[in-house]
């Protein structure tokens, strides 16, 4: 039962990857990403990383897919005109992808597991606790710093993300709304007595 | 004789387990689609009831049959699809919308142990299927190739992603004072002797009204309807729609609001326990207690429709992640060291 749901989520992800380079429309490229993700988190909990899945989903599917799929959409694109310089580009395409595939044989070929690795995966060292437990306790202790470094890092991103689009732009009215809610009835209105036929 | 076919029956389940799953989804699902279509009525009779008008009284008795009419109509209607549609998506779009919403009951316990999938990380399958969700207003808004249904797409996209930031730290705090991500467990963990009192809606009551609040914004309910909005976009989304994918479309919109309802109800309003742990109360079954709860939180997002005003946009988005963010965030940090500091606490269990 595993190995058919195994082969069938590894199918479909490695299909649809395919279909994200080869689809004429970038809004099907990013769908079909997004379904290679969903495959993946299948994969995820079939090896039983039940709480790896649902962050996937929720952190690529639910934010960043999202993001992607808003900047493709709003893109104004030109199929022809993106075609056109296929032949030209070709080359280094194919360069590129030659080299990435080479690098990735040598790591798979020459890939190891460290001889305890089988028996540790075997025995948990704390046995009856669910995974997100478990990640927790070693994220927390073992790697904490590791942990808050990349927090800082995207920290450091996002900093860098909202100072370079954020531009206060001088003559600007904004609503304030701390200014609103402070204002009181004594504070704005007057009422003044008009006398009859004289004005104010 | 009945103890045999009892006894037969059981083997049959325990032998296919898949079957057992299958027929416990069926179940769930047409209970929550019935249910679904009497939240549709009741939100109508009670905007209809603050209106002094008298809603739906003519299909049925009182009007009880008035949604399966209305789901007749449009299932017999013709489905129309813009000549300049993205057809595949299009199409797709209300499908993907109304499948995850309903899939979000699968984790969902609805008595002690009646949930289809008891699964350990439930709140998060639940969290993850509600960020899905957007994808249907995205596609559909897209592929509809048109400039109000892209418009209101963009604007819904914007605010369910907001939205859910804040929903993200409410449940964390949750979370916190329960330690445990399965949904049943957290029920259990709001189990005191104090009864109501021991729920989590008064321990977490800040939080307990953000999530009321993100609940509305997340399932687009007014006064944060700007996706719909019908007086600047006619019709959100969902304008170039007609018939079934539409009535799929409104549909996954009561399937994610009651959804939402149940949430409150599970993280804040001590699931399918009795409110007070005496005879009267603990005599009725668990089930009826949370279908209870559901209702009671549904009348108030009826209520709200009827009665608060839309937001203007640049408002909603100042409450999401200028008001919200920062109370739920600092509401996390309090909460965690309350617990760490003082485990005894009103915090802790």
């Amino acid at each position: 039962m595993q190995a058919v749901f195994f082969y069938l989520f590894a199918t479909i992800m490695i299909a649809s990857a395919g279909v994200v380079i080869f689809a004429r429309n970038p809004v099907h490229s990013v769908l079909f990403l997004i379904l290679a993700f969903c495959n993946g988190a299948g994969l995820f909990l079939l090896a039983g990383a039940e709480f790896l899945a649902m962050i996937l989903i929720v952190v690529y599917v639910g934010a960043v897919a999202v993001l992607f799929l808003f900047v493709v959409m709003m893109l104004d694109v030109d199929f022809a005109e993106l075609k056109q310089g296929f032949a030209k580009y070709l080359p280094v395409g194919v360069g590129v992808g030659v080299v990435v595939l080479a690098e990735l044989g040598f790591v798979a070929l020459g890939w190891s597991s460290a001889p305890s690795a089988v028996d540790a995966a075997a025995n948990p060292i704390i046995p009856q606790m669910s995974n997100t437990a478990a990640l927790g306790q070693i994220l927390y202790t073992k790697y904490v710093i590791f942990f808050q470094a990349s927090a800082l890092v995207l920290l450091t991103a996002m900093i860098g993300a909202i100072v370079l689009t954020l531009h206060h732009k001088p003559n600007i009215k904004r609503q304030k709304i701390d200014e609103q809610n402070a204002r009181t009835r004594e504070n704005v209105i007057e009422i003044k007595k008009v006398p009859f036929r004289t004005g104010v | 004789m009945s103890d045999g076919w009892a006894s037969a029956i059981s083997d049959f389940f325990i032998a296919y387990p898949l079957v057992l799953a299958l027929v416990k989804s069926v179940l769930i699902a047409v209970a929550l689609l019935i249910y679904v279509a009497y939240v549709i009525l009741a939100d109508r009779k009670i905007w209809a009831a603050v209106q002094l008008r008298r809603g739906p009284n003519v299909v049925g008795p009182w009007g009880l049959l008035q949604s399966f009419a209305d789901f007749l109509k449009f299932a017999l209607k013709e489905p129309v699809i813009p000549d300049v549609a993205n057809k595949g998506v299009f199409l797709f779009a209300p499908f993907i919308m109304a499948t995850l919403s309903i899939a979000a009951w699968a984790v969902i316990p609805v008595a002690d142990g009646w949930a289809v999938g008891d699964i350990n990380v439930g709140i998060l399958y639940i969290f993850a299927l509600s960020s899905l969700g957007v994808y249907g207003v995205i596609m559909g808004g897209w592929a509809s190739n048109s400039k109000y249904p892209f418009l209101s797409a963009l604007r819904s996209a914007a605010q369910m992603v907001s939205y859910e930031v804040s929903i993200g730290f409410v449940i964390i705090t949750v979370l916190l004072c329960a330690g445990s991500l399965n949904l049943t467990d957290i029920v259990h963990a709001q189990d005191t002797s104090y009864g109501m009192a021991g729920w989590y809606w008064l321990r977490l009551f800040p939080m307990f009204v953000i999530f009321f609040v993100s609940a509305l914004a997340e399932t687009n309910r007014p006064p944060f309807d700007l996706v719909e909005a019908e007086s600047e976009l006619v019709a959100g989304f969902m304008i170039e729609y007609s018939a079934t994918p539409y009535v799929l479309f409104m549909l996954a919109e009561y399937v994610a609001i009651v959804t939402m309802c149940a949430l409150l109800t599970i993280l804040f309003f001590g699931g399918w326990l009795p409110p007070i742990k005496i005879a009267p109360f603990t005599y009725v079954p668990g089930v009826i207690w949370f279908t209870l709860k559901v209702s009671f939180f549904f009348f108030f997002f009826a209520m709200v429709k009827a009665f608060v005003p839309r937001y203007r946009y640049d408002q909603l988005m100042r409450l999401g992640w200028k008001v919200f963010l920062p109370i739920s965030l600092a509401m996390v940090v309090i909460v965690a060291a309350v617990l760490q500091f003082w485990p005894a606490g009103p915090a802790g269990s």
